[in-house]
């Protein structure tokens, strides 16, 4: 069942179009990622989501509900941690675990919301002196204090140290478990795809992709990389004719190739057939970085 | 209103030493500090038989309400927009405008705490009579705390930033307070001037709370001008204003 649904959307500023005909879905239960470079419109679809900003076109529902006519409903089934968004430099954390959760009719309670998210030890401590990794923290339990069924997440880890964001995955993928569907704004890769079922690139306003983290890569040309030092030279003529060949190079007598598994197969056909035999030979999957790269990079050129 | 909110902005005010030092004290140190001048003890006939300190009441009542919806609830306001704490707010179930009528009401009791302090000391220390007309007083009162926090909403909604808000906040400051009579008082001015700043928000107050103090019931004119900055500075603020 899906929680959100978003169709067409559209969104401009000043007669820039920031957000153009995006469509996708959210099902219930899952990570979905919304990953693109900075400026591609992520933020801003994702504020459409949450009632922040009215959609010039298209249509936009939260379980079932439109977010901005029916704004305090969609509230209390979305959780929200924004981008940029700061509390009062002298509320404690414990006041505004408190004061966010009177906000809601039926709260968490926040207590163990602060001990799962190691706040417990900074409760009297004022949002101003907080850490970011622990300011990010105290964001996620003010998303999830009114006991959300979908909680949007932007820009989660952007500013946190390695480990802080290690810990901050864990999390998220604690929240799933918990039955919450997430909704995760990311420029990061490895975050997308270490955390999301599915991910919808993009890019320029548009969405460029919408797969999983495997098919995203399966599907980007050069998804498959083979690289081997060859015992004899080996005919180029031969090489360019490898069925789904993305790319070869050269370097250091050791040959690179990108292509699909149809690639590997035919170059060990080669190989077994020009009786050449491929010293440290690799075969790895591109990641998702390579595949975003690729997706994005004839509209960028 | 939401009532946790009221109680979270009410423990913050708590928290901002400055805020509570130009709202709540400084407007009655003021008043203190000129009521040690042996000279301001005397029957002036410039100002209608009144000694000067019995006019400074009035000027420290104002002081402190202009402080407080002019410069501090813009400061405060300016950044809570600036930094995206209303924009948090909207995601909950409550509507930002909860913050806006916290604060208002948080500013609004802070300036009356003064105001009242200011007539408290005035009496106690300086024999200076209550407003013998104090319905009349109050009204005159409550209608200058609106006018002055519908200005402080005003500035707010004109204001990017919080420098811009105290830039705005002081550019403003110093012509409310010469109307509120800080450097003179409105019965000393010369007539055509006194007219001229009985038609500005803190002129006409300035006024309408002399005479309830001196026991009249304030002219339906002064308290008319202020109701109408009030509606004009609100209207203003409203058309303006900016969640983000």
């Amino acid at each position: 069942m899906s929680v959100i649904e978003v169709t067409d959307l559209r969104k401009s500023y000043g007669g820039r179009t920031v957000v153009d005909d995006v469509s996708f879905t959210v099902d219930e239960g899952e990570i979905f990622g919304i990953l693109g470079p900075n400026g591609a419109g992520k933020t801003t679809t994702v504020e459409c989501v949450e009632g922040l900003r009215v959609p010039d076109a298209g249509r936009v529902r939260v379980t079932g509900l439109d977010p901005v006519a029916d704004h305090a409903r969609v509230a209390r089934v979305l959780g929200a941690q924004l981008q940029e968004s700061e509390l009062q430099d002298k509320l404690t954390v414990r006041e505004a675990l408190e004061l966010y959760a009177a906000l809601y009719d039926k709260p968490a309670d926040w207590r163990p919301l602060a001990e799962r998210l190691g706040l417990t030890a900074r409760l009297t401590t004022r949002f101003g002196k907080l850490s970011g990794g622990q300011k990010q923290r105290l964001f996620i339990a003010l998303a999830l204090i009114g006991n959300p069924r979908i909680v949007v997440l932007d820009e989660l880890t952007t500013g946190l140290d390695p480990r802080a964001r290690r810990d901050t995955w864990e999390l998220v993928e604690d929240v799933r478990a918990n039955g919450v569907t997430v909704l995760l704004v990311t420029h990061f890769m490895e975050e997308a795809q270490r955390l999301c079922d599915r991910i919808a690139v993009i890019d320029k306003g548009r969405v460029a992709a919408l797969d999983t983290p495997a098919g995203l890569i399966r599907r980007s040309a050069g998804g498959t990389v083979i690289s081997f030092t060859p015992s004899a030279p080996l005919d180029d003529r031969d090489l360019n004719a490898l069925p789904a060949l993305a790319s070869v190079a050269h370097k250091d007598g050791r040959i690179t190739l990108s292509g699909t598994d149809e690639t590997v197969n035919a170059v060990i056909t080669l190989l077994a057939r020009s009786h050449v035999t491929a010293h440290q030979l690799r075969v790895s999957d591109a990641t998702l970085d390579d595949a975003f790269l690729d997706l994005t990079r004839e509209e960028a050129a | 209103m939401n009532i946790a909110v009221l109680r979270t902005e009410t423990r913050l005010f708590g928290r901002e030493p400055g805020s509570l030092f130009w709202i709540l004290l400084f407007p009655t140190l003021l008043l203190v500090i000129l009521g040690s001048i042996p000279a301001f003890h005397e029957h002036e006939r410039d100002l209608g038989g009144l000694r000067t300190i019995d006019v400074y009441v009035p000027v420290s009542v104002l002081l402190g309400l202009i402080v407080s919806g002019l410069q501090a609830m813009p400061q405060t306001l300016t950044g809570y927009r600036e930094r995206g704490i209303l924009r948090r707010m909207s995601t909950t179930p409550v509507r930002p405008s909860a913050l806006l009528t916290a604060q208002m009401t948080v500013y609004g009791a802070a300036a009356l705490a003064s105001a009242l302090l200011a007539l408290v000391v005035g009496r106690l220390a300086f024999d200076v009579r209550l407003p013998e007309q104090p319905f009349g007083y109050l009204l005159a009162l409550l209608l200058t705390v609106l006018a002055a926090l519908s200005l402080g909403a005003l500035v707010s909604a004109l204001s990017r930033t919080t420098k811009i808000a105290g830039a705005i906040g002081s550019a403003v400051f110093f012509p409310a307070m010469f109307c509120a009579g800080v450097w003179m008082p409105v019965q000393a001015m010369p007539d055509v001037l006194a007219e001229a700043v009985g038609y500005t928000p803190f002129g006409a107050a300035s006024q309408a709370l002399n005479q309830a103090a001196a026991g009249d019931w304030p002219g339906w004119a002064h308290l008319g001008v202020v109701a109408a900055w009030i509606v004009l500075l609100t209207a203003g603020a409203a058309r303006w204003f900016r969640w983000e």
